[in-house]
């Protein structure tokens, strides 16, 4: 039965009912419950934005508050996956790779190959991206290329709480490491989903709009500026495409290259930096794979190469934006806009 | 028939000796093998340490896991891990143990518990948290050991991880082989402390320093730790002072060291030799004995470098497999 529930309270679904089926299953972090060895609450934040709030009751002992050791922690959860356990670490900001970046890139990433084949790390990083919270440089970044750059790591970004909860299910499932990324401008999003469990596969790009014209690729909170772009477009008799890429690290470019066959034009939009970006893959390889079918030069709109600003003004300016992405539409579709 | 004065029975003893000699007869005839340019990339090799692997190894069994070093072909000898798949790895061949992928460097067997030598310094201590952890859901009384160098003790994965295993009451151990040596850097310029004791106490750790040459000082010492970490007793730390008889990696000059210090160390503290006299004086064992050894590991290291040589080298098929379990 399908309920209308909130981005975050599918993530919490997700892993109270993974928890539930697999004992190996057990979530490391700072704050995840929250409290810990405090006077008040033992069980007072549930997570920095209380993702994870009301898990430890269901669960106790199977959530461990940590200290601020970022790769201590990453790494005891890399550690723990190695030797049969399915660890879901959570970063809190993506942002705070910085300090752990070795366990993930150099450890997690590599044991597989490094080891002929002879391991496996189930394990799950989750962790906030994303600007729009007004949280400046160091909390807001879209660091996701990072993580796609390095072969041996799966990278997820879903936009919605129903692929939210699928594909958290997969990842903890999943016998390699994932870095879940959850946009924290989408933890209010409601959407409907179904109370039982259900995973969805890695790789399968979703086509959320149909059309002929032009196909805008995105994923994270930018796809919702790219459904709200084309609803635009739609007033100008120019009929977008829309698909959400949902995972990253494997990508799914046949659905975007088949979509491209048909519309002949490519937009790809990205919140992270523009440079070796997701972005700059994504076109480059539909130019390489599907240059016969392009009529027109494909487009990035994307954050400009520069942090992330502070003030809520320059903030705005920085995500990619509906109009922007009109705009990139209607320079290759040759179309003026509607007012 | 003498009367035994050592804390393990004589086919232990043997098996301890058997270890070390392996260790050293596998790294000194690399550091031969390696001058003839047969061997590709970065080989450090553990001759004169063997003490302190054999030592640990000697209380653990496959459920317990251990994270090694770049000099980890000791750990990885200790641990069980097959001689002859490992030279094959150090050959870069398909039937190494890592089916050529690794390379010394890299060298596991998750079977054995080996969970790796490692390139990055200081990066076992927070595997073994994760290994201790695992142990501890789990319930079996496993416990974890991770060894780093006096150079990687100043990474602060190792420090934020001992107290990460305080905190958590994880059944693991910290070894620090200290010989002396970050690379060419001198511990005394490296590290603050002049004991690492005092920097296991700063995160609530019971901590030992011991002799790494000697064998039997290792081995009653993480003993104790070994035991402690099992019964739930926590983590702590032993300090190995230990001696490299070759450089940081093969081709090092060592010039940093002072004139005639191999050659000293080598007549004076070398730990196989001691382990061997002091067992042979009381007639526990017998040279001859030992000398039966000797004989059957060299044999053993023969067949292992020209098995390895003579192995199949990965095929191009190889260079796309094992990234992802499935992708």
């Amino acid at each position: 039965m399908a309920r209308n529930i909130s981005f975050k309270q599918a993530i919490n679904e997700a892993l109270d009912l993974e928890m539930r089926r697999d004992p190996t299953v057990i979530i490391l972090g700072e704050d995840i419950v929250g409290g810990a060895g405090s006077p008040g609450e033992t069980d007072a934040w549930g997570g920095v934005l209380g993702v994870t709030k009301g898990l430890n009751a269901k669960h106790g002992g199977r959530l461990l508050d940590t200290p601020l050791s970022e790769s201590a922690y990453i790494g005891a959860a890399i550690g723990a996956a190695a030797c049969g356990m399915r660890p879901v670490a959570e970063l809190m900001f993506l942002d705070f790779m910085g300090v752990c970046f070795d366990q993930i890139l150099n450890q997690a990433a590599k044991f597989k190959y490094m080891f002929g084949g002879k391991a496996k790390t189930p394990v799950v990083i989750r962790a906030m991206i994303g600007a729009g919270f007004r949280a400046a440089a160091q909390h807001s970044q879209m660091l996701t290329p990072i993580f796609t750059h390095v072969p041996g790591l799966k990278v997820v970004c879903p936009s919605n709480a129903y692929d939210a909860k699928g594909l958290l299910i997969q990842s903890i499932r999943d016998d390699d490491p994932v870095i879940f990324c959850e946009h924290k401008n989408l933890y209010a999003l409601e959407a409907d989903v179904p109370a039982e469990s259900y995973a969805i596969p890695f790789g399968e790009a979703n086509v959320v709009r149909d059309g002929k014209d032009v196909t805008i690729v995105s994923y994270g909170l930018t796809l919702h500026r790219a459904l709200e772009a084309a609803e635009r477009l739609a007033k100008s008799r120019v009929e977008a495409e829309v698909i959400d890429l949902r995972t990253l690290s494997p990508i799914d470019l046949d659905t975007v290259i088949e979509s491209i066959e048909k519309t002949g034009r490519l937009v790809m939009v990205d919140e992270a930096n523009p440079r070796c970006s997701i972005a700059a893959d994504v076109v480059a390889t539909v130019t390489q794979n599907a240059f016969e079918a392009l009529k027109a030069a494909p487009q990035m709109v994307t954050a400009p190469h520069t942090p992330v600003p502070f003030s809520p003004v320059l903030e705005d300016l920085y995500i990619p934006s509906a109009d922007g992405i009109a705009a990139a539409v209607s320079k290759i579709t040759k179309t003026a806009l509607a007012a | 028939m003498s009367s035994n004065p050592f804390p393990l029975a004589k086919a232990e003893l043997l098996q301890a000796y058997r270890t070390m000699r392996t260790i050293r007869e596998f790294e000194e005839r690399l550091h031969v093998e390696f001058a003839k340019g047969d061997i590709p990339g970065f080989v450090h090799l553990y001759a004169g340490e063997e003490a302190c692997a054999t030592g640990i190894m000697m209380h653990l069994t496959d459920i317990d896991r251990i994270a090694s070093t770049h000099r980890g072909h000791g750990h990885c000898i200790a641990k069980g891990v097959d001689v002859h798949s490992m030279m094959a790895e150090i050959y870069g061949k398909e039937t190494g143990s890592c089916r050529g992928k690794g390379g010394s460097m890299h060298i596991a067997d998750l079977s054995k518990g080996m969970m790796g030598a490692n390139g990055i310094l200081g990066a076992g201590a927070p595997l073994i948290c994760g290994a201790g952890l695992a142990a501890k859901f789990r319930g079996d009384g496993g416990v974890g050991v991770t060894f780093f160098g006096d150079g990687a003790s100043n990474q602060g994965t190792v420090l934020e991880s001992m107290n990460l295993a305080a905190i958590w009451n994880l059944p693991v151990i910290f070894v620090v082989e200290n010989n002396g040596y970050a690379e060419s850097t001198s511990v005394d310029y490296a590290t603050a402390v002049d004991s690492y004791v005092d920097r296991a106490s700063g995160f609530g750790l019971p901590g030992v320093t011991v002799d790494g040459t000697d064998f039997f000082a290792v081995y009653e010492a993480a003993g104790e730790m070994i035991k402690r970490a099992r019964q739930g007793g926590g983590p702590s730390l032993l300090e190995c002072k230990m001696i490299r008889f070759f450089g940081h990696f093969e081709g090092d000059a060592q010039t940093y060291k002072a004139k005639g210090e191999n050659e000293l160390n080598r007549a004076t503290r070398d730990c196989l030799k001691m382990f061997a006299q002091r067992i042979t004086h009381t007639g526990v064992i017998t040279a001859a004995e030992f000398a039966v050894i000797d004989r059957e590991v060299a044999s053993l290291i023969d067949d292992a470098v020209s098995t390895a040589k003579g192995a199949p080298l990965p095929t191009t098929r190889d260079l796309l497999t094992d990234v992802y379990v499935s992708y």
